[in-house]
């Protein structure tokens, strides 16, 4: 007890002095940074393996995504459905649970947006149809969690599982409502009615930006606020550290749980939406762009904090303009950028590892 | 209608069900080892596709089934060895590392297949089959049960060579022992570290033979990205089977024939669209989970790495 007594007053002391808050900075650079590093050289020997001069190639894929104009402009719109899930995700792992069912999520929100907002054309225009459009997609989203929801809450069932079928029944229910249901008899590729561009989300001033971003980045620091300033975000993140604890604190565990599944699908929701009221218009069959798996990286990565996230998301997604350019330019399949992402997880595994002995080692 | 109950759809649907559930059956044996010894894999989708594609690769340039199986296990079990060093020795997380194992595995076999093969698929010649004589000749289930490749009997026996092991041998309790209350283990003079290696290494071995069984006889030939879920699936079965390998069997045959219903209908001449009937086994999975979800036991310390003293 008094070795540990004696290294807290020298932490005090330090921290008073100033090292502690250099020692912070060392190491929330070697834990985020160190990793991006390591993987981005770990990948590039792959490209070696094959042939391909990494610097090449990640000197192409920047060129593309970050410094040309067209490029930027379409990363930052790539950002929008991916910032949701990010929001989604965060709210979910903050609290302890595995959405792993985004995916499924993502595509029934955005046929749900995709089926009202043509239909209300001739309704209502403007602002409050595409507001109708985002509830719906939220809603639609949501329900689609209601069963591993309950069934986590009230019958314990592991959500990994449930959620994962629920993303195959997800794809597949999208893929029957868009052939069968909501298809557009007037062409013959088998994809749901078009939403005019006049009629999507405004872009932003005088590029090809979606507006949809500006949504997106407010839903993710909404999230963030709410997760780490606010009693309800405390309630959660206590159902999540501990249910027994929050149990023993008088907090309604299933109700919350379930909360945290609707919340978590319904950024799912919108974001499907936000894909198709901002950029695509419509949803062709057999579409399914599996977001949600590389998003999930990306949350961890910023260790589910909100401003961290949309750096990252940021950085994803020129990665994924780039890539796609590169994939027809330099010959490298997009699949690519899975191997990136992989290499960094683990290598972020291995940084938190490296970073726990060393505190345990001194302390 | 009245062409579903002929003989000719049945024979399809029964051929279907077994080359649809054979993978399906050994992730799910595989995945099953690993959940006993508490170690969560979620990295099983991973190491089939890897297996798929090692084991298709070897086949194609030996010409020897037997050595793509082979293959197919190494393949596997490399996955595997990483999950061991990062998961079991290391403790990093099992559900994050297993996330990424997966989608490594799918990316870096797609960039193997294209600076490969670049648009072309080759394909292997069809495998030879078990004749057993006058079974086959039983009309509708003859043909699909009694002559398919002899891998297929070894993935059946298997079934009974694990039901056995786990109840009446010292690896089923220290196995038990992992996943349940490994202090116990450690104390009681096991390695907790050791025999979960053992069981992912097993887990990476059976679902890489899984992976290479989709490609060199299901397919016969290898697609990035071939393996759609069916790991996935194997862990459904694994944490429905609550350890017990025939019920694992029974869930890859539903799987198997729900899987191929679409096929098998297209034979009828019924026209069912395959998104409604892709949804079947998925349906049926959440259907058994709302009915008999509170029974679906899973180790107590699934999912936990293992220090030893830290509480």
């Amino acid at each position: 007890m008094s070795v540990s007594g004696t290294q807290e007053t020298q932490s005090t002391k330090e921290s008073a002095n100033g090292p502690l808050g250099e020692a912070r900075h060392v190491r929330f650079l070697f834990l985020t940074i160190g990793p991006i590093i390591a993987a981005l050289i770990t990948s590039g020997l792959v490209l070696v393996a094959f042939g391909i001069n990494p610097i090449t190639y990640y000197t192409f894929v920047m060129q593309k995504g970050l410094f040309s104009g067209l490029g930027l402009e379409q990363t930052l719109t790539r950002m929008a459905p991916l910032l949701f899930l990010a929001a989604g995700l965060i709210v979910s792992f903050r609290a302890g649970i595995w959405n792993l069912g985004i995916d499924g999520q993502f595509l029934l929100g955005a046929v749900a947006s995709a089926a009202l907002a043509p239909a209300l054309l001739g309704v209502v225009q403007g602002w409050l149809m595409l507001l109708l459009g985002f509830a719906l997609a939220a809603l639609v989203g949501a329900i689609w969690s209601i069963l591993p929801a309950l069934l986590r809450a009230y019958q314990g069932v592991n959500e990994i599982i449930t959620t994962l079928m629920m993303t195959f029944l997800g794809v597949s229910l999208a893929n029957v409502l868009v052939k069968l249901i909501f298809l557009d008899p007037d062409t013959t590729v088998p994809q749901t009615r078009t939403l005019p561009v006049v009629d999507r989300l405004p872009r932003l001033f005088d590029t090809t930006i979606s507006s949809g971003l500006i949504w997106a980045l407010g839903a993710v620091l909404l999230v963030h606020l709410v997760m780490t300033r606010t009693a309800f975000g405390l309630k959660l993140r206590t159902v999540g550290a501990n249910p027994l604890a929050a149990a023993h604190a008088g907090l309604s565990v299933p109700r919350l749980t379930t909360a945290v599944f609707a919340l978590s699908a319904g950024f799912a929701g919108l974001a499907g939406a936000s894909e198709i009221l901002g950029v695509n218009g419509n949803v062709p069959a057999d579409w399914n762009p599996a977001y949600g798996l590389m998003v999930i990286p990306l949350v961890f990565l910023a260790r589910f904090h909100g401003v961290g996230s949309i750096v990252l998301v940021f950085f994803y997604s020129a990665l994924l303009i780039g890539s796609e350019s590169a994939a027809r330019r330099v010959g490298v399949p997009q699949d690519f950028t899975l191997v990136l992402v992989a290499t960094l997880l683990i290598f972020l595994g291995l940084a938190e590892w490296l970073d726990h002995r060393r505190r345990k080692g001194s302390g | 209608m009245d062409g579903l109950l002929t003989a000719a759809f049945l024979s399809s649907l029964l051929t279907g069900a077994i080359v649809a559930g054979i993978p399906i059956l050994l992730a799910g044996l595989g995945e099953q080892m690993s959940e006993k010894a508490g170690v969560l894999n979620i990295g099983i989708e991973g190491m089939m596709i890897f297996g798929a594609y090692l084991g298709f690769l070897t086949a194609w340039s030996t010409e020897s089934l037997w050595l793509g199986f082979l293959g197919g296990m190494v393949g596997g079990m490399v996955v595997a060895g990483l999950m061991v060093l990062l998961c079991v020795r290391l403790g990093l997380n099992q559900i994050v590392i297993g996330i990424g194992l997966t989608l490594g595995a799918e990316g870096l076999t797609s960039l193997l297949h294209h600076f490969q093969f670049s648009r072309t698929y080759p394909r292997l010649p069809a495998p030879d089959r078990l004749d057993l004589a006058i079974l086959t000749d039983i009309p509708v289930i003859g043909p699909s049960l009694f002559a398919r490749h002899p891998i297929v009997y070894l993935a059946l026996i298997s079934v009974i060579v694990l039901t056995w092991a786990y109840k009446r041998t010292n690896l089923g309790l220290t196995l038990r022992a992992a996943g349940e209350k490994p202090a116990a283990l450690d104390v009681s003079g096991g390695n907790v570290v050791r025999i979960r290696t053992v069981a992912v290494l097993f887990t990476g071995a059976m679902a890489g033979l899984g992976g290479a069984y989709m490609a060199n006889i299901a397919a016969g030939l290898f697609i990035p990205f071939m393996t759609g879920g069916a790991g996935f699936i194997g862990i459904v079965l694994a944490m429905l089977a609550r350890g017990h390998p025939l019920w694992v069997l029974i869930g890859a045959l539903i799987f198997g024939v729900a899987l191929s219903l679409t096929t098998a209908l297209q034979v009828a001449g019924s026209n069912v669209p395959t998104d409604v009937i892709q949804m079947l086994p998925f349906a049926a999975v959440m259907l058994v989970l709302v009915i008999w979800g509170r029974k679906a036991r899973l180790p107590a310390a699934l999912g936990l790495s293992y220090e030893r003293g830290a509480r």
